[in-house]
């Protein structure tokens, strides 16, 4: 315990050293010397991978905030069964999905939030060649939501549901980094 | 009767209180409003193909009047979680956490301790970069490869949310074409971070999510 304390008081003085460094055209001039401090611990308030999952599948109130404090490795067994009863309370009808997943395999996906992302190719939640493949700023993921929870298994059930016809940001997205569109 | 099975089933949800707000904008009661909100989390292959690109948008539904106040906090980090062998477990972490007017960002690195609570990784600083201000040109940094920029942006979400809501509640069977998107015009806190993909680990794909963290 007090090996730990000494350690973050030596890796402070050894970061705010390194700013000190970095500031010392400063030196002419008022300004503070910053001395930043980014000692201790910092705990999980939010949690966040594929799109609307937990607006989707969790019930209101106090679940939600347990949602967002549950880490992903002890998602799956706390919450397959809660995603699975909501699946079918949205769609009693549901059989399997494009995906050709069950009810129970879907929601085994679902209930571990985290978001695959390809380290090669083309990057996207789905786009009829790349399947969950990261999520780029431009895919239509509720569309792709609400087809594999409503569409059934060849996407034509209610449809509807399966569309919300907004298919697109109401701004246009920059080709280069920071990528986003400039604030209304 | 499918269809009145189905709508059953929608009003049962809603009776037992679901309230939809998406994609994560306001998702639930202890972040709505507040630093903490995660909107949506993105990752692609940047214009770079060498680099992927990670976005974490927080305290959605901004309106252009209200942008300019919104702040990062310095008591919240945002924190990137990259499994590369496929446990769900972190193995690397970017943090990024504002201190004056900078943001400053530390990794991809391994972690502390992995799970609900972290400390900021001091020993992988990575850069920095100025926090860019309402209405003014994006200031972005470019240091050890990576790229970083944090400020308002527009909220790259669209979804017909009002309609869905109403779906939900029993007051419409299906959504209407054209869609309004409720996102339209509303602004977000954006964090993106772009990093060459030779430092998230060998493996062929990872898996991400993204988590604020606040200092108690």
């Amino acid at each position: 315990m007090k090996t730990n304390k000494y350690k973050i008081v030596a890796m402070s003085l050894l970061f705010s050293a390194t700013f000190l460094i970095s500031c010392n055209n400063d030196d002419d001039n008022n300004s503070v010397t910053p001395t930043l401090d980014f000692s201790g611990s910092y705990v999980l308030q939010d949690q966040m991978a594929r799109p609307a999952i937990n607006t989707v599948f969790i019930g209101s109130g106090a679940p939600k905030d347990a949602f967002n404090t549950t880490i992903p490795s002890a998602m799956g067994a706390a919450y397959q069964g809660v995603f699975q009863s909501r699946l079918m309370a949205l769609n009693p009808g549901y059989t399997t999905n494009l995906l050709g997943l069950s009810a129970a395999a879907f929601t085994g996906v679902l209930a571990t939030d985290v978001l695959g992302v390809a380290k090669s190719g083309p990057t996207s939640f789905y786009n009829g060649t790349q399947v969950l493949t990261g999520r780029a700023l431009a895919d239509d993921v509720i569309d792709v939501e609400l087809i594999l929870i409503f569409g059934g298994p060849d996407a034509t059930a209610n449809p509807g549901l399966t569309s919300d016809h907004v298919n697109a940001n109401d701004k246009t997205f920059l080709t280069s980094f920071p990528y986003l569109a400039s604030a209304w | 009767m499918k269809k009145t099975k189905m709508v059953l089933g929608l009003s049962l949800v809603a009776i037992s209180g679901l309230i939809f707000m998406a994609a994560d904008h306001a998702d639930a009661p202890a972040v709505t409003g507040n630093a903490s909100d995660i909107t949506d989390v993105y990752a692609f292959q940047g214009q770079d193909t060498n680099n992927m690109v990670f976005v974490v948008n927080t305290q959605g539904l901004l309106s252009p009047g209200a942008t300019a106040a919104a702040t990062f906090n310095e008591n919240v980090m945002t924190e990137l979680n990259i499994d590369n062998n496929g446990d769900n477990v972190e193995d690397l972490v970017i943090q990024a956490i504002k201190r004056g007017d900078k943001m400053y960002f530390f990794g991809p690195t391994a972690p502390g301790t992995t799970g609900a609570t972290s400390t900021v990784k001091t020993t992988a600083a990575s850069g920095s970069v100025a926090i860019s201000a309402y209405g003014s040109t994006p200031i972005t940094a470019t240091e050890n490869g990576m790229k970083f920029f944090a400020g308002p942006r527009d909220d790259p979400f669209f979804f017909d949310l009002g309609q869905f809501k109403s779906i939900l509640g029993g007051t419409a069977t299906g959504f209407n074409n054209p869609g309004t998107d409720t996102f339209a015009g509303t602004n977000v806190l954006a964090t993106v971070i772009e990093v060459p993909k030779s430092m998230l680990g060998t493996s062929a794909t990872i898996s991400v999510w993204a988590e604020t963290k606040k200092k108690i």
